[in-house]
């Protein structure tokens, strides 16, 4: 059995195979089929972030070009999805985590704790945990900074970090210097995230640390058509 | 004594008979090797242009298709796809026909999976330096790529296969790794890259993507390394392996703990804490399997050190497995909820990545190349032998201060984030490391110019030499297996 040919096909490389995919693969897929993974669009009727509609006011002219239907939950579900894809292709997620972990002072450094059920949507499939921490988390980055500095820091990050590494992101701007879609895109994604906590953003010193509660956050304030 | 001395030194003859070496397409493993060459060389380039992203010096900053994540994607996934990939199946087309006396199952089938793969490796850096790339680590080929990476897989699984059913009588451990590294290779490949993606994302896909990345490692590169090493190391040492009994613990712990790893990447992560602790004590587990498999080829080494100075495959073989054996001890400690807290997501983790497939595979690679490269080029020998030696010290050397390097400055940027340092000083701290690493890497690229330069020698100035005939379709029997 352990030298024959069927034993080697059908307990090691089968079986085995298996058995690790079942307890190791499926078993956590099971622990959360309590909470369904939530679509984009379910994400944007939570909240559209004030970010996104600073975008809008700061940018009229290229907002309306790249989302003629201005501020809507479409509009902002599909700023949402191009940012991740961004986030993904220009391979962020190898030198940004988006993970707090319970050790190393990091919810000191960040802010709450991540939970499992902030993962169960669309924008977490893949999950985007991260290789590398080059750069810092960004799970709880949403509304630290302002658009101007995202927007600056993606075109130039040494322009507000002097010491950064981070590779400039020059084809997120069109030839005016203001941020096409892509960039209005990553820029709205970053700003959005940790934006389902209760409450947000966390400062280091500052504000509650600690495991999030259950409760939903309050609907935003722009969820109108068109501009505020 | 025990069935790996028959199959493995039986014979007294050291020419290889015609009818068995007519058994191998040598014409295609060198093209294979080319082929791993070549995308060595790319992706290294490509660690190396990436490495200046880091010391702010990037020298095509601000274009879009240079710019240094698509690069770096192209870096693992070459190192991958192309080097370890492409190495690995041209050392089959040699070891399998030669185990089984038996041809793989088609000449032209053979032909258009490396073709096919070629179109994989090209399609994947294409699509990475697009914007196309999969959000999953070691995965990250596009998914238009990835249907047709799979089916490849699928062809390879039916190419080499069939001779090994057809073996009677017992089968040599090298055998029991192929077997299943084909298996595994597809059923891995599937996982990770469809589940994550379509199917299940959050946590879960974590954990699946966690699977991925380690049996990406340990059911593809690992069994098909080591099955080689089974291979080449008593034929080249012309010594039977130590243990057959040893030979079973190391396949069946591997086959039976190294599924079960995957989660390890990704620790103190949301993925329930059970299965986290399950991981660590399964990698743990793993470590004590692969003491067995380093001391069963130590153990085949003793009485043979000379050969560790005097035949440079066997260098590069045991040097691998000192990195190996290096690389598991390192892992079962890094794996550990203590160690993780602090080195998880810095430079240590990225050191220890850079000694397992560079180290260890990498070597073993470079190691075969050099037991094969003249006979497959038909030449009497190396242009150079002492380039060959260059080409070790400046590569060993490049490699392990590396990952010293990178171990300590893992450590350095795990304790101030610890430490609540700000950012900008873990970066700080970290340039002069950086600084170190693309040094190396400079040191390792050019000793690998000194190799790709004798084997361009060694091609050029060879004698002419009658090539065996065309691979027949008909099995040979009764031959001895002879290098």
């Amino acid at each position: 059995m352990f030298e024959t040919k069927s034993g080697v096909f059908l307990i090691a490389g089968v079986g085995f195979f298996a058995l690790a995919f079942l307890v190791m693969g499926l078993l956590p897929w099971t622990i959360y089929l309590d909470q369904p993974e939530k679509t984009v669009e379910q994400l944007a009727a939570e909240g559209i972030t004030h970010e996104f509609v600073d975008l809008a006011e700061r940018f009229p002219g290229p907002f309306q070009e790249h989302f003629p239907g201005g501020v809507t939950l479409a509009s902002f579900a599909e700023a949402l999805r191009l940012g991740r894809q961004v986030y993904v292709a220009e391979a962020c997620w190898h030198c940004h985590s988006q993970q707090v972990r319970p050790v190393s002072n990091e919810d000191l450094r960040w802010g709450p704790v991540s939970h499992a059920r902030e993962y169960q949507n669309e924008l977490q499939r893949p999950v985007l945990f991260g290789t590398r921490r080059v750069g810092p988390d960004l799970i709880r980055e949403g509304a630290r900074r302002s658009n101007d500095w995202h927007l600056a820091h993606f075109y130039k990050p040494t322009s507000v970090v002097p010491t950064s590494v981070m590779p400039e992101y020059k084809w997120f701007f069109d030839a005016n210097g203001y941020p096409n879609k892509k960039g209005m895109a990553i820029v709205t994604y970053v700003q959005w995230l940790g934006s389902w906590l209760p409450e947000y953003p966390y400062f280091q010193g500052e504000g509650p640390s600690g495991p999030t509660t259950d409760e939903p956050k309050p609907v935003a304030v722009a969820q109108g058509q068109g501009g505020v | 004594m025990t069935v790996t001395a028959a199959s493995a030194t039986s014979s007294s003859r050291h020419e290889p008979s015609p009818a068995v070496g007519a058994l191998v397409n040598e014409r295609l493993v060198l093209w294979y090797f080319v082929a791993s060459l070549t995308y060595l060389f790319v992706a290294m380039l490509a660690g190396l242009l990436f490495s200046f992203q880091f010391l702010q010096s990037y020298p095509f900053t601000g274009i879009e298709l240079l710019s240094p994540g698509r690069w770096r994607m192209v870096h693992t996934n070459g190192v991958a796809y192309g080097f370890i990939a492409n190495a690995f199946l041209g050392a089959l087309h040699w070891a399998v026909p030669r185990l089984t006396l038996r041809p793989v199952l088609g000449v032209k089938l053979s032909w258009f999976i490396f073709v096919a793969w070629q179109a994989v490796v090209v399609a994947t850096v294409v699509g990475l330096l697009t914007g196309h790339a999969q959000a999953v680590e070691w995965g990250e080929t596009p998914i238009f790529v990835d249907p047709l990476a799979l089916a490849g897989l699928v062809l390879v699984a039916i190419n080499f296969l069939p001779p090994i059913f057809q073996t009677t009588g017992p089968m040599y451990v090298t055998l029991w790794y192929f077997i299943s590294a084909f298996v595994w290779t597809i059923l891995v490949y599937a996982m990770g890259n469809y589940i994550p993606q379509f199917f299940v994302g959050g946590a879960a896909s974590g954990a699946i993507i966690g699977l991925f990345i380690h049996d990406l490692v340990g059911l593809f590169v690992t069994p098909l390394g080591w099955g080689l090493m089974y291979y080449f190391v008593p034929i080249i040492l012309k010594k039977p392996i130590l243990s057959h009994g040893l030979s079973l613990v190391g396949f069946w712990g591997l086959a039976f703990f190294y599924p079960l790893n995957g989660i390890h990447h990704f620790l103190y992560s949301p993925i329930p804490m059970f299965l986290q602790y399950g991981a660590v004590i399964a990698t743990i587990a793993v470590e004590l399997v692969v003491t067995t498999v380093i001391l069963n080829f130590f153990g085949t080494l003793r009485g043979r050190g000379d050969a560790l100075r005097t035949v440079m495959p066997i260098r590069w073989f045991y040097v691998g497995m000192v990195f190996y054996f290096t690389t598991c001890l390192q892992c079962a400690f890094q794996v550990t909820l203590t160690f993780q807290r602090i080195i998880h997501f810095t430079d240590w983790v990225v050191g220890h990545s850079h000694l397992v497939m560079f180290g260890v595979f990498g070597f073993w690679i470079l190691g075969m190349m050099n037991h094969l490269l003249p006979r497959l080029l038909r030449a009497e020998g190396w242009y150079r032998p002492s380039w060959n030696s260059w080409h070790f010290w400046l590569t060993g050397i490049g490699m392990l201060v590396m990952f010293f390097d990178l171990v300590i400055a893992g450590l350095i940027q795990g304790f101030q984030w610890r430490d609540l340092a700000p950012w900008e000083a873990s970066i700080r701290a970290s340039t002069p490391f950086w600084f170190l690493r693309t040094l190396t890497g400079i040191a390792i690229i050019a000793g690998q110019m000194m190799f790709l330069y004798n084997i361009l020698m060694t091609a050029i100035h060879r004698r002419a030499v009658p090539a065996p005939s065309v691979p027949r379709t008909t099995p040979a029997e009764g031959l001895p297996v002879t290098a």
